[in-house]
């Protein structure tokens, strides 16, 4: 990887303070913006040194901007910047209530598998419980509460995770 | 007497000192070769005036080949030697080639990639699409009366990675340089983009003779963005011919047929669904060398009846590409066509029903994929405008990941992330003083091994006698704008690196490549060494250039010794250059000579990218 001293993190590397709040237009545009600099198709008459370079670079721009874009791993990368990491592999205790409410999602997941109305209805509840999650998690990172933040973090990856299965369940139906 | 061409000061190049690079689609049915002329896309043609090549080699026994309408002359009475459709078996396994009742060659299963068997000996489908594309290169070379530095090759979109590298190992063996493999329905975009100065969200709906690939995209301000991609690399216009076939053999009551009656059919059932785009009646009629005449009546609502499930299929990918992109049918502005298979009425009608517009068509759709290919070409090459200040950012098609226990696969980089991208994963070893560790990396959006397809196998060895878990490999994969995958190894807990180039087993190896190209091909009356040498040359002459404009334009990055060495070296490479003739020493001089501007490099990439930051941060801080 080039050293990207102009930069300390995937925030600052495209002009963006680190807060879990992000105005994504703003996002996109440095993504864009920075493209237009580094993306190797720009350097094919440079030097072997330039061109090495500007794949990484290209390639870190990629993958700074996927993890900014997605709220989830937005999230998880600012738990772990300020020094608090998930333990996805060997931390799986969640909160008994939180637990519940998965298990009933699976369930009625199983039992309405062939209809589209009530999977959608599902689908309605799973995606007002994300947006209330961002929500939360945006207040625990602006307090710099990253350990309830991490927790929030958590809670999501599983409902990401519900969420993608339900929605290939009602792509298999439409 | 010659007459001297004297160019105005600061005029446009002169036209041979114009780098000239060429867009080649290298269809299923049909290749074309484009090139930028006057800052327009061309499709060049033949000396009998046609555009389209058929894809097309016949093997004859004394080992030359024909190609193009010639060999299409012979797909009837020489159905073994004349080789048709061989895109559909690039990087492909001999259980992966469908309708192979009705294929007239003679396949021999080898691992990796199938073979066929001709008068002239076993030939890869890597070998007859090289022999494709050194005719088009010859076509292009004649036409324009000059090298051709390099091209751009277009790949269906949904190509997995070992077609990729086999198309990109075929156009080695043809001698020629790639620039880039290129999505055919991102080449469409651009063709389609420029040419319509278009903003907003754009599918490209391509169904060619053998592929079928949708893309969504987004259009702004002279960047074309990759949202999403889907597709079938085994689908296309030729389905649907193998189903109105199957319906003829059915209705006719025909017994299995001889190799060229297989082929007369096939020819004359495609001939019948091209009137049937036009008409709403045709018939199939043909005299088998049995004797037997076959007569058929096909109506449009029959065809569109026994095709209507392939139609179906191409939608269902559809919704699977909007639904990856996060869109719905309404969000996109416009539906561009590409494939000549796209003429088809009831293609139309569905892409027309389900985004509730009527899908553009003001390009043909058999030559838009080879005049963006061609404007991509002019773009790498060099020829930088004002007018080309354009940008493509692509996705990889395919998830890719690798086997974990019991036969389940790990998503490593998941379909449509944008690249080039590199993933590390870390692993590490179970029992102890364990030295090899192997890894199965697949390609595919199912959980299990077997339903994906698997790429590679291999062993990382010499890794430190160590008790269980305690090594600490580190596998990075990268995937390059190519959408080409290496993988790289490093144990980093001994201290000791050891750092692992991997090519993945299947396609050619280099020794396979020097081998063919040595055989003949391209290269054939040309001198290696001296070819060698000369590209040698011709690199440091680049980087002398390349570094001189470099400081040129921001040497003020550097300090006044840093700028002393950089010039130091390049004087004396460039001493080196005009009397040396190993070549190589040549490349070791350039090497040397060029890790001496790694950090003016980082220095000038980390200036620019500040600057494009510029104003856009304000509203942040």
């Amino acid at each position: 990887m080039a050293n990207l001293s102009a930069s300390d993190n995937h925030f600052t590397f495209f002009g963006l303070l680190p807060r879990f709040k992000l105005d994504t237009s703003v996002l996109d545009q440095a993504y864009l913006a920075i493209q237009k600099e580094v993306h190797p198709d720009r350097h094919t008459n440079g030097t072997e040194a330039e061109q090495r370079i500007a794949m990484q670079l290209a390639t870190y721009a990629n993958t700074a901007y996927r993890t900014l874009k997605d709220p989830v791993q937005r999230g998880l990368y600012l738990c772990q910047l300020n020094g608090v990491e998930a333990h996805l592999e060997t931390n799986t205790a969640m909160p008994a209530q939180f637990l519940m409410k998965q298990m009933e999602w699976r369930e009625a997941l199983e039992d309405s598998s062939e209809d589209l109305n009530s999977l959608e209805l599902l689908a309605a509840e799973v995606y007002q419980a994300k947006q209330n999650a961002f929500t939360q998690l945006e207040e625990e990172c602006e307090k710099i509460d990253y350990l309830k933040a991490i927790e929030t973090v958590r809670g999501l990856l599983f409902i990401d995770k519900f969420a993608n299965e339900l929605d290939d369940a009602i792509a298999e139906l439409a | 007497m010659a007459l001297l061409q004297i160019a105005e000061p600061g005029m446009a190049l002169a036209p041979h000192e114009r780098k000239i690079s060429i867009g080649i689609d290298l269809g299923t049915t049909n290749s074309l070769v484009a090139i930028v002329k006057d800052a327009l896309p061309k499709v060049l043609a033949d000396i009998n005036g046609k555009e389209l090549f058929p894809s097309v080699i016949r093997y004859l026994p004394d080992g030359r080949t024909e190609g193009g309408y010639e060999a299409l002359e012979h797909v009837i009475d020489d159905p073994k030697n004349t080789i048709v459709s061989v895109k559909r078996f690039m990087g492909r396994g001999l259980s992966d080639v469908s309708h192979m009742e009705s294929s007239p060659y003679e396949f021999i299963d080898e691992p990796g990639m199938v073979k066929l068997r001709t008068v002239a000996g076993d030939k890869t489908p890597v070998e007859v699409s090289a022999e494709i594309l050194a005719r088009l290169r010859q076509l292009a070379e004649d036409s324009v009366q000059d090298e051709i530095v390099g091209a751009v090759i277009t790949v269906p979109a949904y190509f997995d990675d070992a077609q990729r590298q086999a198309t990109k190992d075929a156009a080695q063996l043809a001698g020629l340089k790639v620039l880039r493999l290129l999505n055919e329905p991102t080449a469409a975009a651009i063709a389609y983009g420029l040419d319509n100065a278009s903003e907003g969200i754009y599918a490209v709906y391509d169904l060619g003779g053998g592929t079928f690939d949708i893309s969504i995209l987004r259009m702004s301000k002279g960047v074309f963005e990759v949202l999403s991609t889907g597709g079938d690399s085994a689908l296309g216009g030729d389905d649907f011919d193998q189903c109105l076939y199957s319906w003829v053999l059915e209705q006719a009551k025909l017994s299995p047929l001889a190799p060229q009656d297989q082929r007369a059919l096939l020819l004359a059932v495609k001939q019948t669904k091209e009137q049937l785009s036009l008409a709403t009646f045709a018939s199939v009629h043909l005299t088998l060398s049995t004797g037997t005449v076959v007569h058929l009546e096909v109506s449009q609502a029959q065809f569109f009846e026994i095709t209507q499930s392939l139609v179906s299929k191409t939608m269902a990918s559809v919704r699977k590409a909007l639904r990856d992109a996060h869109l719905q049918t309404h969000d996109v502005k416009g539906v561009v066509m590409v494939g000549g298979a796209t003429r088809m009425p009831h293609v139309q009608a569905a892409v027309a029903e389900l985004f509730a517009k009527q899908p553009l068509n003001n390009l043909d759709p058999d030559q838009v994929v080879a005049l963006g290919a061609a404007m991509q070409a002019d773009l790498l090459a060099g020829n930088q405008s004002k007018n080309n200040e354009w940008l493509l950012l692509d996705v990889i098609p395919l998830s890719l990941g690798i086997e974990t226990m019991g036969g389940l696969v790990e998503k490593i980089i998941p379909r449509n992330t944008p690249i080039p991208v590199a993933q590390a994963q870390e692993f590490t070893t179970f029992k102890d003083g364990q030295t090899g560790l192997s890894l199965h990396v697949v390609q595919g959006e199912r959980e299990v091994v077997d339903a994906c397809r698997s790429l590679a196998r291999f062993e990382l060895k010499g890794i430190p006698p160590m008790v269980a878990g305690a090594a600490r490999i580190r596998v990075t994969f990268q995937v390059d704008a190519d959408g080409l995958l290496s993988v790289h190894a490093i144990e980093e807990s001994s201290g000791v690196q050891t750092s692992i180039e991997i090519k993945p087993s299947y396609g050619l190896s280099d020794t396979d490549i020097t081998r063919m190209l040595q055989d003949g091909f391209a290269s054939a009356k040309e001198d290696m060494q001296a070819r060698s040498l000369r590209e040698e040359q011709v690199e440091a002459e680049r980087l002398i250039e390349a570094v001189g404009a470099a400081l040129e334009q921001d040497g003020y990055l550097l300090t006044d010794v840093e700028r002393a060495l950089i010039r130091k070296e390049m004087a004396q490479l460039h001493n080196l250059v005009q009397t040396e003739r190993d070549s190589s020493i040549v490349r070791k001089a350039v090497e040397r000579a060029a890790k001496t501007t790694d950090h003016f490099a980082e220095k000038r990439m980390n200036a620019s990218i500040q600057k494009a930051l510029t104003g856009k941060n304000v509203a942040e801080i």
